[in-house]
């Protein structure tokens, strides 16, 4: 008779492994202030693996050309490795085609570009924006701009004090007046995970036109942008472990084809006579002037770099840093979490009672602990939560359960000094 | 990094704990309001000026971090029953010692050599200074809101 081994408790290879991880980000071993680095400022910006590093190198090193332009071997190449980030955009994010991703300076110009360039044609006095009230001020001051020249109204909806959205008022909110709904995905205060797909669905049914802000849920889990069915979605490449100076605007093909340029010059054209421009094709009736090649090409290894890792296994370990962090925050007497949505990613805001945000963070600091303290450029979120600033801890994949007890340890510190 | 203590001693603690002249006097006749936007600290601060240009009387009110309200409270302490004049010379050798210039008076500092290591925070500096500032826009009526930014 064969009898079968018994199962082996192998490690699988597939499985997320954080130490493993954390071998592509050498910032993350280094010390700062005499202390291991422990970067909790993920919301600001994520770090960079050396993947990315290296095919920022390599563009400059071996490629370094101007796109769209040269008949020449490198620009030919520069442009190949320009248009392969965009196809990978395409495929990270589900579009349905290559002409629906915009690539710009970050998620605030993304939402710009929509304000200024839909925003301004197809908007007039008495129309209605809506924005929840957890926005980023690159989700309030674009919109803000576009009311003050086209009389539409800026329309906010409320939140309960957990820092959900409700949802029966946003319903009283939409009207056939509605134009526009622009609300976050995840936000950098509070960590709510907004419904964002119903919330879209809803608007759709209103006859409004939606915008998705994915600045902070980029990092966190799959975005796919049919599946939400946005018409406009926004992220920054730096908070996708990629360069700075990098975004991407998606917009449904039908909406860009409508819209005017938003900035003209070289690159958006197909013909110019001083008599009549003829704009180009999508994408690039956007894409005016020489674009930020080098982090275009660093955006798409950062995506290849995502999908190696692969967000659906990091998941467990993420939920497991941001339930065992928001426990281990919630024993410290006099600690209070500001944001107790009943769904979360990456970011755990709080005040102390016995210090104030900007000493936590010194302090922290000389822990070697980076956390951001202040309003996080929202200011009606603190406003709605009558504070203002909170101290912010914001995760990534690459953390690890011992940098929890570090940032417990450091506000212990805090303790010693304040009570 | 020096040690924290250096940054927080004994005296900063306790103002922050226990503001001096946290109020605003009755007969206050001089006002302004300083914020600094990056970490919300937000305050105002008020005076009286007598006919002599000596300040009677003085108080501040508002939020903010440890380092920014004992500022303030030190200040009101140090300035109270001063002249205008004297008041504005105090500002001036603070701001040399906060931003770690050389040529300032450490005698007439006196107590507000606490916040000498503050220079060695540069994210810390406004905190330290803010109060300093909205005095100096008290003093001279001016109208506009002081920001640190
Ligand atoms: C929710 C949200 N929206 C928009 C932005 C703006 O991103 P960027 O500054 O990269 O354009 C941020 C960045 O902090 C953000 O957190």
């Amino acid at each position: 008779m064969i009898t079968s081994a018994p199962d082996k408790i192998a490690p699988n290879l597939n499985d997320f492994d954080v130490m493993r991880v954390r071998q592509d980000f050498a910032i993350l071993n280094t010390l700062v202030r005499g202390k291991p680095l422990v970067y909790l400022d993920n919301a600001a910006t994520t770090q960079k693996p050396h993947q990315v590093l290296c095919a920022i190198n390599q563009f400059y090193g071996c490629c370094n050309s101007n796109i769209h332009r040269g008949v020449h071997f490198l620009s030919e190449k520069a442009t190949e490795q320009y248009e392969e980030s965009r196809a990978q955009v395409k495929r990270f994010l589900n579009a349905a085609s290559t002409t629906e991703i915009i690539f710009v300076r970050g998620a605030t110009e993304g939402i710009n570009l929509v304000a200024a360039s839909y925003g301004r044609t197809f908007l007039k006095e008495g129309d209605e924006i809506i924005v929840s009230a957890m926005e980023h001020h690159a989700n309030i001051v674009p919109w803000q701009i576009l009311c003050q020249q086209t009389g539409a109204v800026l329309k906010v909806i409320p939140m309960d004090d957990n820092g959900d959205i409700v949802m029966e008022e946003y319903a009283q909110l939409l009207s056939e007046r509605t134009r526009i709904v622009s609300v976050v995905h995840v936000s950098n205060v509070l960590g709510t995970l907004n419904p964002v797909k119903r919330i879209v669905q809803m608007a759709h049914d209103a006859g409004a036109v939606t915008l998705v802000d994915a600045a902070q849920s980029i990092m966190h889990m799959n975005v796919d942008v049919q599946d939400i069915g946005c018409d406009f979605l926004v992220f920054s490449g730096h908070k996708l472990f990629g360069p700075t100076g990098i975004g991407v605007l998606y917009g449904r093909e039908s909406l860009l084809e409508m819209m005017p340029p938003y900035q003209s010059g070289g690159d958006m054209i197909k013909s110019v006579t001083f008599e009549k421009t003829i704009y180009n094709d999508l994408p690039y009736k956007f894409e005016a002037g020489t674009p930020n090649i080098g982090s275009t090409i660093g955006l798409g290894a950062a995506i290849a770099y995502v999908q190696s890792v692969n967000l659906d296994k990091a998941q467990p370990h993420e939920d497991a840093l941001m339930a065992y962090a928001t426990q281990r925050l919630e024993e410290i007497p006099g600690l209070k979490i500001v944001g107790t949505a009943k769904e979360k990613a990456g970011v755990i805001s709080f005040v102390l009672d016995f210090a104030h945000p900007h000493d936590i963070g010194t302090i922290m600091d000389s822990e070697g602990i980076a956390i951001r303290t202040g309003h996080h450029c929202a200011q009606p979120t603190m406003q709605r939560f009558g504070i203002p600033a909170t101290a912010r801890a914001s995760f990534a994949f690459y953390n690890t359960l011992e940098e929890v007890d570090v940032l417990v340890r450091g506000l212990e510190k805090v303790r010693e000094v304040f009570a | 990094m020096p040690d924290m203590r250096e940054l927080y001693q004994e005296i900063i603690l306790d103002h922050n704990k226990a503001p001096r002249n946290y109020r605003k006097p009755d007969d206050a006749n001089r006002e302004a309001e300083g914020y600094n936007p990056l970490c919300g600290d937000h305050y105002t601060v008020f005076a009286r000026v007598d006919s002599n240009q000596q300040i009677t009387d003085i108080g501040f009110e508002g939020v903010g971090c440890a380092i920014s309200k004992a500022a303030a409270s030190m200040m009101t302490s140090m300035v109270k029953g001063k002249s205008v004049e004297e008041a504005e010379r105090c500002f001036e050798n603070y701001r040399q010692m906060i931003t770690g210039g050389k040529d300032y008076d450490r005698d007439a500092l006196g107590k507000l050599m606490v916040f000498s290591e503050v220079c060695n925070y540069p994210t810390r500096i406004k905190c330290a200074i803010l109060c300093w500032h909205t005095l100096h826009a008290a003093l001279n009526n001016l109208q506009e809101p002081v920001t640190t930014e």
